[in-house]
């Protein structure tokens, strides 16, 4: 698979899809293409996070470390984005990520995460735009469980 | 050392200059005969004047064709003896004057090494080199002449004013009169020559310093974007240098011209009295003519006198700026330098500090009234604040820095009497930033096993008397005669009986110190030459079979894409693929590929050119779109792009030169043929490398391999490439770029096939052969101070020191590197210095200083209750 088709993915994912071609294709040629085999883990919950990872091909599980041992909350598929929020707020990676599959992934290091989205604001608008929508929702599910409770 | 150049002279060749003055001494009648000689012939043998044929001399009686014969073979004989020892005194003059120049700057050499370490602040290596290399260098020169040169002027000069006395005392007269003027007037001139000369020295002197800064340097220099100042000030400094050269340049000049004129005015002396006394018949003719020759040979005696005078001048302020450099307070003893004849005495017991006390140049009292004893062996831990005095105590121990006042024993024996060799063979000392010498890991673990020669090393016959020639030598110009090709290393020391003994001993120092796998992964990237090391070669070849079977299981399938002559590797470059092999001849290196005429001729013959020229056009349009927004050396770019900013600039102008399709000559060809070269098609994924062009590159790859006779190290499967790592060697391939971790599991998988067939240790000994570069600067940090600490550990001192040495290591690495430390030096006495509010841990006792003062000592028996 070529740039130009990486280029592609990207631009089906929210969070990107506004950016102009050769941004795409500059975010893809700066990103690592890594293959994955069904059951290696991408990263552990509570290790630095140093990267964020898209799914290209493939599937992972999201699991999260209970004192009953892990419970998978999620299953993410192509287009994915996994592992941002580590590397937006400096916090350790809240989840465990392993491919369910052979999986194909662009990795995405921080410095250069935030470099481009230093070099380029119509990028950091998109991710605002992203961020909100996701508070939006998980706000909108926070008032349909307490209006149940309620009801 | 000697004040004045000219003691320095007479001190160390008082003999030589002596028997250079008695054969100029001894020359002089010889040059007067020569003068003399040619008379004689002209008026007796030619003219006849008072002459009765034939004549008798000794005895013989000659005809005047015969006693004119007779003559010019004296004359021939002198002429011969006096250029004979002319060119014999010449020899004397240049050997006495290399001789000195050695002795001089091995006393140089010899101060800086005797320097007391805190006069380090004050001078700077970039001072302190051209003072020994450049500035002394005319000094040698001169110290030949010193007091030959004048002397034979001055005797020449003495001797030509003794034959025109001879010939008429008036004409004597008139040739010297003009001496005095001369006399009076250049020393005056040449005095403000000296204060200029002296101030060009110190203004050099301050650019060399500066240079150094600049270099030492740098990093600020470019984070701070003050390259302008820089330049301007040494715009300023070089101006400072030209207006004082340019002013002696003048005043050289005219000290020249007036000497000049004078000796022009003499010709005019000689004519005006000489004529009138010619005219009034008091003279001849012919002593008229004699005269004027004499005078002209006059000026050439007089000139090189008068140069001497002006070198005198210039040297003597060289000599003495260089020397009083060369001289501060308290430098250690010369004693306490001399090298060791035997085995250095063992060194061991107590060691007790009684009222010591350092006052550093600023008069600040850095420790006060230190009494403490401490055990001949035991683990001693030192803390307290930074500044507080511990720092300054461990290096009064390791007597790096003399105490001002109080006394320090080792044993018996006082410290500051003891030989710094024998010292230093039994006193380890490990400091906050150890210097690393630029050679060898290995050479570095062994520096503190080189107190003296301990082997001679082995010589024929004829290299025996040529070392024997060269400690003459040595001895005549004051030097160390000491061998320094013989074995210096003291087996015995680091308590090994042979050098084999010896790498495993190096090898457990290293594990000791937690550097094993570092040294480990700088082996796996060193070399070992096939030919002389063809069994090690042989294992390794074997490693590689061994590795490719197990990267063969399933798991690891994929992880490495091994080199296959038949197949296009698509984690190599363009330009791998192409040569398949290591380039040996930097003409094959990949930058220089696209101009290189007999890989060009090649790839235009299996008519691969156009298909890269449209590869390149590919890249760089990428390139070109990729990169358009982001600022010229953007941090993006320098990571990601194998271009540089420099060549990306240029692609536009390419793209806009270059038709698609076109194909282009000269640099645009070479350009645009060199841009894919560097592709690597896994990595990169520009999906510019297809089918077609792979298989061409296949084709190109059988031709090269063909063509190419030298330069290129080719990849083999069944042979060892002398000119590739050996983990390249093992790997024979690309690791995966696209694979997860691909790199840890593949070194893995290396480390332990290395393990099972019993390579490693092979390895690491590469890893010992290791080049760390200038100050060791191809090591960490941290691998600079864990290095320094195997050496210090390598002789097994009795007592060693460790001052701060560990502060920059992470908190694992630091418990590990303690441990081990403390489990090799059971024996000896341990001074640890620990950061500040250090607990007593693994320590016997815990000395804390204060302000300069012991403030507490809590040892194990006496539990503190801190």
């Amino acid at each position: 698979m070529s740039l130009q088709e990486e280029a592609e993915i990207l631009r089906r994912i929210p969070l990107f899809a506004k950016l102009e071609p050769a941004k795409l294709k500059l975010l893809a040629f700066t990103s690592r293409r890594l293959a994955f085999e069904a059951g290696q883990v991408l990263f552990n919950q509570g290790e630095f996070g140093d990267s964020a990872y898209i799914i290209v091909d493939g599937a992972a599980e999201v699991s999260i470390e209970t004192p009953s041992g892990p419970i998978v909350v999620a299953t993410v598929g192509r287009n994915a984005i996994i592992g941002e929020i580590a590397i937006l707020c400096d916090v350790p990676r809240t989840a465990t990520v392993t491919a369910k599959t052979a999986l194909q992934a662009l990795r995405i290091d921080k410095e250069t995460f935030f470099r481009l989205v230093t070099e380029f604001p119509q990028m950091a608008v998109e991710i605002m735009r992203e961020l909100a929508q996701r508070l939006e929702k998980s706000n909108q599910q926070l008032r349909a469980a307490v209006a149940a409770r309620q009801g | 050392m000697e004040k004045s150049i000219h003691r320095f002279v007479l001190r160390h060749a008082r003999a030589e200059t002596m028997v250079l003055i008695a054969l100029t001494l001894a020359s002089l009648p010889i040059y007067y005969m020569a003068l003399d000689i040619p008379k004689t012939i002209m008026n007796k043998a030619i003219v006849g004047k008072g002459m009765t044929w034939p004549t008798e001399v000794a005895g013989i009686p000659f005809h005047q064709v015969g006693y004119l014969f007779l003559l010019c073979a004296a004359f021939l004989l002198a002429v011969l003896v006096n250029g004979g020892l002319k060119q014999y005194i010449n020899t004397l003059k240049g050997r006495l004057g290399e001789r000195l120049l050695r002795r001089l700057r091995y006393e140089l050499v010899n101060r800086v090494l005797r320097f007391p370490l805190p006069h380090f602040r004050k001078v700077s290596a970039a001072e302190v080199i051209p003072m020994i290399t450049s500035e002394v260098e005319p000094i040698g020169g001169y110290m030949g002449d010193a007091f030959a040169q004048p002397l034979i002027q001055l005797g020449t000069l003495a001797t030509i004013v003794f034959f025109l006395f001879m010939q008429n005392p008036v004409m004597g007269m008139a040739a010297i009169s003009l001496y005095p003027i001369q006399a009076y007037l250049i020393p005056k001139l040449q005095k403000k020559i000296n204060q200029l000369g002296k101030q060009r020295v110190k203004a050099v002197r301050r650019v060399s310093e500066r240079i150094g800064e600049s270099v030492a340097g740098v990093q600020e220099v470019r984070a701070h974007g003050t390259g302008s100042y820089e330049r301007a000030h040494y715009a300023d400094l070089f101006g400072r240098i030209f207006e004082i050269r340019f002013e002696i340049y003048q005043r050289k000049g005219f000290v020249k011209f007036l000497n000049n004129f004078l000796n022009q005015l003499a010709p005019l002396l000689f004519y005006s009295i000489g004529g009138y006394l010619v005219i009034q018949g008091e003279l001849t003719v012919g002593a008229l003519t004699a005269a004027l020759t004499a005078n002209k040979d006059m000026s050439s005696p007089w000139k090189e006198l008068l140069d001497w005078y002006q070198q005198t001048a210039d040297i003597k302020i060289k000599y003495e700026q260089v020397t009083e450099q060369f001289r501060p307070e308290n430098m250690i003893e010369p004693g306490l330098q001399d090298p060791l004849a035997a085995p250095p005495p063992p060194l061991a017991g107590a060691v007790r500090a009684a009222g010591v006390a350092v006052v550093d140049d600023t008069g600040l009292r850095q420790i006060e009234a230190v009494t403490v004893d401490l055990p001949a062996s035991g683990r001693i831990g030192v803390t307290g604040a930074a500044g507080g005095g511990k720092e300054v105590f461990a290096q009064v121990l390791a007597r790096l820095v003399p105490p001002s006042s109080g006394r320090l024993t080792w044993g018996e024996r006082d410290m500051a009497g003891i030989n710094e060799s024998a010292l230093g063979a039994r006193l380890g000392y490990v400091g906050p930033s150890a210097y690393i010498f630029s050679s060898s890991v290995r050479d570095n673990l062994l520096y503190g096993l080189k107190q003296r020669p301990v082997h001679a090393p082995a010589r024929d016959a004829a290299g025996q008397r040529a070392r024997q020639r060269l400690e003459t030598e040595a001895r005549r110009a004051g030097n160390s005669d000491l061998d320094h090709e013989a074995d210096w290393v003291d087996l015995s020391a680091a308590g090994v009986a042979s050098s084999a003994e010896l790498d495993a001993r190096l090898l457990d120092l290293l594990a000791r110190v937690d550097l094993t796998e570092d040294i480990y992964a700088l082996g796996l990237r060193g070399r070992i030459d096939p030919d002389r090391q063809s069994a090690r070669a042989a294992t390794i070849l074997a490693a590689r079979a061994a590795v490719a079977a197990r990267l063969a299981a399933p798991e690891l399938r994929g992880l490495v894409e091994r080199f296959d002559p038949q197949a296009y590797n698509t984690n190599a470059t363009i330009a791998e693929n192409l040569l398949f092999g290591t380039p040996v001849d930097p003409a094959f290196e990949i930058d220089a590929l696209a101009a290189n005429p007999a890989v060009m001729e090649v790839l235009d013959r299996v008519g691969l050119t156009p298909l890269l020229i449209a590869a390149g056009r590919q890249v760089a349009a990428t390139m070109t779109e990729i990169f358009a927004d982001l600022p010229a050396g953007h941090e993006l770019f320098e990571q990601y792009s194998f271009l540089t900013a420099d060549e990306l600039a240029e692609l536009p102008g390419l793209l806009a030169r270059v038709a698609e399709g076109a194909q282009p000559e000269g640099a645009d060809r070479r350009r645009l043929l060199s841009l894919p070269f560097k592709l690597i098609d896994a990595r990169h994924r520009l999906g510019v490398i297809d089918e077609p062009l792979q298989e061409r590159i296949l084709a190109a790859r059988a031709e090269l391999r063909r063509a190419i006779k030298s330069g290129v190290a080719f990849f083999d499967p069944d042979s060892y490439n002398a000119a590739a790592t050996i983990q390249d060697n093992i790997l024979f391939g690309k690791t995966a770029h696209g694979i997860a971790r691909a790199e840890a599991r593949v070194g893995k998988v290396i480390a332990e096939t290395l393990d099972a067939s019993g390579l490693r240790g092979a390895v690491l000994e590469v890893g010992l052969d290791f080049q760390v570069g200038v100050a060791g600067a191809r090591l960490s940090n941290a691998q600079r101070q864990k290095l320094a600490l195997a050496r210090a550990l390598a002789k097994r001192p009795s007592l060693l020191i460790v001052n701060e040495a560990i502060q920059g290591l992470d908190a694992a690495s630091q418990a590990r590197v303690m441990e081990g430390v403390l489990a090799s030096a059971a024996d000896a006495l341990l001074v640890w210095v620990l950061p500040p509010d250090a607990e007593r841990g693994p320590f016997d006792r815990l000395l804390v200083f204060s302000e300069g003062r012991l403030a507490r000592d809590d040892s194990a028996a006496s539990p503190a209750n801190a």
